[in-house]
């Protein structure tokens, strides 16, 4: 092969032009990267760890092949030195089993700890004062999102407040295929699954409204089942609570059979729900075969 | 009644698609041209006894590699069509139930009929000549196994135009794809067609398994064993332990779909999990069953390009059982945001993370085989060279995945979808691409020349980085796989067309190396050396191609590199035969059987699909009767004359 | 038939080996042995699967019986598949037994036992099942019998396929006598009919035991 080609400079101008219009194109935020809660900033330092730790490998990987394909390219007169033989180093191999060994024994550890601590509410260190969380079942359907609140009985298609500050347990369950609720910004996403009940422990610190989406393929609506996340202060939150109450429609047995027929709505708001719309939905789908939805039950019913 | 006719007609024939119709209109043609070219140059007879009949794994893995080009092919144009609707938003190029389908088939062509073949096509090319066999253990399930692998793609694709396309995702999680959902006909093809091809790879793994345990020849120890042989033991011992999983989970869906049965329904106590653990115990270890032999390609590649040993063989051979143990242990790390609780996901995390351990590994071990080398840039080493970033990338993105709490931001979103096309295109794909230009010679007798493989290279790999590094940054901004559009105000647009452009790249990429294989079919440059790279393992001790019955005398092996050993020493006289040591080789007879047993179980499938019991009980007739007739086969073997193996051998000039 | 089937393997010419039973004389019959064994680990691995769904549901019994009320009315029915088909294994082994040392009339006897033995399990299952059927009691009904029918239906599908395969062995037995090859064949059907015995056992203990207890 020839050495500097036409072919090797188109190569550079193109991977020129590339890198410029990524870096240049403007593009949408990445949310992943911009947590506004706890859950989600705990899963980033996560990640810039991991980020941090597999450079230590990466890195020199790509340094060493540059350097060795450039040096012992066979050419004419080449002075490199050859040993066709050289096949065992014993030293050289342990560093490279113990420096993967040690990294992962890093990460693992971390890991471990991270994924029991998000089980848990989050702990908010500039508000030690313990808060009474807000619980706010939700439910997957084809293809829309229902959020009902046990305690405010009051329900929302498409959208949902949260107060921010406070630990909302999301118990998530699916009428329908399973789907996933993630809002990247909050914090990692966890399915909805039929006839059984999951818990998804988010919080917001600032206001604001936060981008939410399916997180697995249900079908021809999937790509429309987005929804909102509003964080407001608390009393703008009871405010709202209030004028839902007092001012939406209520959303009657009849109407919650027909939303779960497969249909892609708007956001709407309802001041009730049919009673145990969500436990009835476990229940039914295979939620009295599972301790677990039991458990989860009463710890909604228990606040 | 022309009114029922049409009635069936629109719900049996896929319509109302120019796409679709345009589709049609050129499988009509392609297949009247092959019929037309066959009968007018009188080949009928040549593709019946040379090809369809043949058990003789050289042949077998030249339909395997075909097979796999052109499944590249229909899943890469898949691809580009995905691209092709999200490189703007809001766009109106495919509906979302094209969009469905597409992807769907897309993944499943991609991993079932296009990765598996090609990792075939190189055991069966490469295998029996590296450990100095005459063929498999079992060349008549050898031709089984083409025959139901090649059967079963071809049910799947039929689903384009007849019936329609599954869409409910190549993973097919119910009840998404139960029948509540999901009622067409397309995902019984899913179904059918995955399990048919599902007992083909099982029969491989086992096949080659016996193969590589009771057939090397004598004096290859296993430790003397070339790396890509050990490579295709470890990917045989992870397909005997992950494919009946497969078979069950798409058995048990096919059940509820077909008999009303409970076990992934909603309702009367189905448990759609299960499906979803059955799945992954088959799907995870599927990716290292693909990758282990390409690893193993690369091992070789390098050794021989750089002219010198491999480095570390004895961690090479533990990395990659390491690989194929821990990778059985892993499957949970698919579903860590399915509610398991917080201990297993720590204990699948770390399992997960422990697979890079000898991953990584192996990646020093290769640069440290061509460090104080001598390295030839040939089109192998450039595609195993362009494999290390990626697969450095490729793998610490999968590290990155495999942290529980991070993997529940980067679940299902694009990030995931540009870590794993960069493992399998990046580590699969690419080492395919080197094992078929390492060994093109040696399958066909001519070299792949490098006219058009160079741009092919080039387009390919640029365009790879240009598809795939928006997508990972895409999946950070909360984009989510399988969504057939997005809005204009979400700021993904200029990524995702570049991403598309990236695509369009691989696309030119791919015609590039169909322009180089037809190019060099037509300035065909003979290998009259049989080791046309300096080789170092047995395979390049013989002819290209080799004939028939491989080795007319057994070498034996005292070595690892056995050839270049032998090279080394001046005696590759030794394995030259010599006309007294000739004994009549014992060959087994070409069969039809296979083939036909091939047809009967697509007849069968294609019963099962539409739940037309008639036509599946013919096809289950046939398929027995095809064992039934092996079973009672009395002679299924014969002996080459001593005449003829002279004569072979003497035409060959190697006595 | 002497040394025709020392398989593609390298030493075509090497005499019998002595010492060996006759399945494993040939490098191409242990070579087919080994093979069968690796099939064996595959459906081991099947019916390893279906036990964990079995396992999985066999609460889930939605509208319909459970397992207590579905096997203890039948436990004279297990019962008595249970002993045939521990007997055909023992008889089956009685085969292999007279074929390495004894008269090949006795051998094929106890082929043709172990195929009835086989047949009458077949029997009870299918009545067992048209039991189950006819009180509404079907696959459709729940997942436990979704998971029931499917996983010992799977193991009475391998028998039947056992006995048809062990009636093909006999017929070649009969026509070409007992020589590597079919030796060998006769070999791996009992490794495959032991097989199936052992898989009974576990399906004896896990759905039927269990269920009634």
């Amino acid at each position: 092969m020839k050495r500097i080609t036409p072919k090797g400079k188109l190569v550079a101008t193109l991977a020129m032009g590339v890198s410029t219009l990524l870096l240049t194109s403007g593009c949408g935020q990445l949310l992943v990267f911009h947590p506004a809660g706890p859950v989600g900033q705990s899963e980033l330092q996560l990640i810039w760890l991991q980020i941090a730790l597999t450079a230590v490998v990466i890195i020199p990987v790509l340094i060493l092949l540059a350097i060795i394909v450039i040096r012992y390219r066979d050419r004419p007169g080449s002075k490199a030195v050859y040993r066709p033989d050289w096949s065992e180093n014993r030293t050289l191999e342990i560093i490279w089993w113990v420096i993967p060994i040690i990294i992962v024994g890093i990460l693992g550890t971390v890991t471990a700890k991270k994924t029991f601590a998000l089980t848990q509410p989050p702990k908010n260190p500039s508000n030690p004062t313990v808060v009474q969380p807000l619980t706010i079942e939700v439910t997957s359907m084809d293809w829309k999102w229902l959020f009902q609140y046990p305690n405010q009985q009051i329900a929302t298609v498409n959208y949902c407040v949260i107060p921010t500050n406070r630990p909302v347990q999301f118990m998530l369950t699916s009428n329908g295929p399973m789907n996933a609720f993630w809002v990247p910004q909050l914090g990692g996403m966890e399915y909805t699954m039929p006839g059984m009940i999951m818990r998804l422990w988010l919080q917001a610190d600032k206001p604001g409204i936060y981008y939410g989406h399916g997180g697995n393929f249900t079908g021809q609506g999937f790509a429309q089942m987005q929804f909102n996340v509003q964080a407001e202060s608390e009393q703008q939150f009871n405010a709202w609570v209030a004028s839902i109450a007092n001012n939406s429609p209520q959303l009657t047995q009849g109407e919650y059979d027909k939303m779960a027929q497969p249909s892609i709505l708007g956001q709407m708001s309802f001041s009730s729900f049919p009673p145990n719309a969500f436990e009835n939905v476990v229940m039914s789908e295979g939620g009295k075969y599972m301790k677990h939805d039991q458990v989860m039950m009463n710890s909604i019913s228990s606040k | 009644m022309p009114e029922s006719v049409r009635n069936f007609a629109t719900h049996f024939f896929v319509t109302g698609d120019p796409m679709i119709y345009g589709a049609d209109a050129a499988i009509t043609l392609v297949s009247l041209g092959i019929v037309f070219t066959l009968t007018y140059f009188k080949k009928w007879k040549w593709l019946w006894s040379e090809w369809l009949t043949s058990v003789d794994h050289k042949k077998i893995a030249i339909m395997y590699l075909i097979s796999a080009i052109l499944m590249l092919f229909r899943g890469g144009a898949d691809a580009l069509l995905m691209r092709t609707q999200l490189a703007v938003p809001n766009n109106s190029f495919l509906t979302a139930e094209h969009y469905d389908q597409i992807f769907t088939t897309h993944g499943t062509i991609m991993i079932i009929f296009m990765a598996m073949p090609f990792i075939f096509a190189m055991f069966n090319a490469v295998v029996p000549l590296q450990i100095g066999a005459r063929d498999v253990a079992f060349p008549y399930l050898n031709a089984v196994s083409f025959w139901l692998f090649f059967f079963g793609a071809m049910l799947f694709n039929l689903s384009f135009v007849i019936g329609g396309s599954p869409d409910a995702g190549w993973t097919s999680y119910p009840p998404l794809a139960g029948l509540q959902f999901d009622p067409g006909p397309g995902e019984n093809y899913y179904l059918v067609a995955v399990s048919i091809s599902g007992i083909g790879s099982i029969a491989t793994g086992i096949n080659f398994m016996a193969t590589i345990l009771k057939m090397r020849a004598p004096g290859m120890t296993l430790m003397k064993m070339p790396l890509f042989t050990w490579s295709v033991l470890a990917s045989c011992v992870v397909i005997l332990f992950a494919f009946p999983a497969l078979t069950v989970a798409l058995a048990l869906l096919l059940i509820d779909r077909i008999a009303g049965a409970h076990f992934f329904t909603m309702l009367a106590g189905g448990n759609p999990m299960q499906f979803i653990n059955l799945f992954w115990i088959w799907g995870h270890p599927e990716v290292y069953i693909v990758i282990l032999p390409a690893f193993g390609i690369y091992s070789e590649v390098v050794a021989t390009f750089s002219s010198k040993k491999i480095f570390g063989y004895k961690s090479m051979v533990a990395s990659l059982m390491a690989i194929a143990v821990i990778g059985y242990l892993t499957w949970a790390h698919h579903f860590f945001t399915m509610g398991a609780s917080a201990g297993v996901n720590v204990f699948f995390s770390i399992s997960t993370m422990c697979v890079a351990i000898p991953t990584g590994v192996k990646v020093f071990n290769w640069l440290l085989t061509m460090f104080r080398g001598r390295i030839r840039m040939t089109m192998p080493l450039l595609w195993t060279l362009a494999f290390i970033p990626n697969f450095a990338i490729g793998g610490a993105t999968g590290v990155w995945l495999a942290g529980a709490p991070a993997d529940y931001q980067f679940h299902n979103s694009y990030f995931l979808i540009a870590h794993f096309h960069q493992t399998l295109i990046g580590g699969v794909v690419y080492g395919m691409l080197a094992g078929m230009y390492y060994w093109w010679p040696k399958m066909f007798g001519f070299k792949l020349k490098d006219r058009f493989g160079h741009w092919a290279f080039w387009f390919f790999n640029i365009g790879f980085y240009v598809c795939f590094t928006p997508q990972y940054i895409l999946g950070l901004m909360g984009m989510q796989r399988r969504m057939y559009t997005y809005g204009a105000n979400m700021g993904w647009t200029s990524l995702n067309f570049v991403s598309t452009v990236g695509a369009f790249l691989m696309g030119i990429g791919f015609l590039f190396i169909a322009a180089q294989i037809v190019h060099s079919l037509f300035n065909m440059e003979r290998d009259v050396t049989g080791d046309i790279w300096n080789g170092r393992t047995l395979e390049w001790s013989l002819p290209s191609p080799a004939p028939h019955y491989n080795f007319a005398v057994i070498p034996t092996v005292s070595e690892r590199d056995a050839w270049w050993e032998m090279k080394k020493a001046g005696n590759t006289s030794d394995l030259l035969p010599n006309a007294k040591e000739i004994r009549p080789i014992h060959m087994p007879k070409s069969s039809g059987v296979p083939f036909l047993m091939g047809v009967a179980f697509f007849v069968l499938g294609f019963g099962v699909v539409f739940n037309w019991w008639v036509i599946a009980i013919v096809g289950f007739v046939g398929v027995v009767a095809c064992l039934i007739g092996r079973s009672l086969e009395e002679h299924p073997d014969y002996y080459v004359p001593v005449d003829e193996v002279v004569h072979t051998e003497a035409a060959l000039g190697r006595l | 038939m002497s040394i025709a089937h020392s398989g593609l393997q390298h030493h075509v010419d090497e005499p019998l080996q002595t010492g060996v039973p006759l399945e494993f004389s040939t490098e191409d019959g242990a070579t087919k042995i080994l093979g069968f064994w690796l099939f064996m680990v595959t459906d081991v691995l099947l019916f390893a699967c279906l036990f964990a769904t079995y396992v999985v549901l066999y609460k889930h019994i939605g509208a319909g019986a459970s397992a207590a009320k579905l096997f203890g009315d039948d436990v004279s029915g297990f019962t008595a598949e249970t002993f045939i088909l521990l007997t055909s294994s023992f008889t089956c082994g009685l085969a292999t037994y007279e074929m390495r040392h004894g008269s090949h009339s006795r051998l094929k006897l106890w082929i043709v036992i172990t195929m009835l033995l086989g047949l009458s399990f077949i029997g009870l299952e299918v009545y067992e099942f048209s039991t189950f059927v006819s009180h509404g009691d079907t696959m459709s009904t729940s997942a436990f019998l979704s998971a029931f029918f499917t996983l010992v239906g799977t193991h009475g599908a391998h028998v039947s396929l056992g006995i048809i395969w062990m009636g093909l062995i006999l017929y070649q037995i009969s026509r070409r006598g007992v020589n590597p090859v079919t030796a060998r064949k006769l070999f791996i059907v009992s490794l495959y009919w032991h097989f199936l015995d052992v898989v009974w056992v576990f399906i004896f203990t896990v759905v039927y035991l269990t269920g009634v207890m």
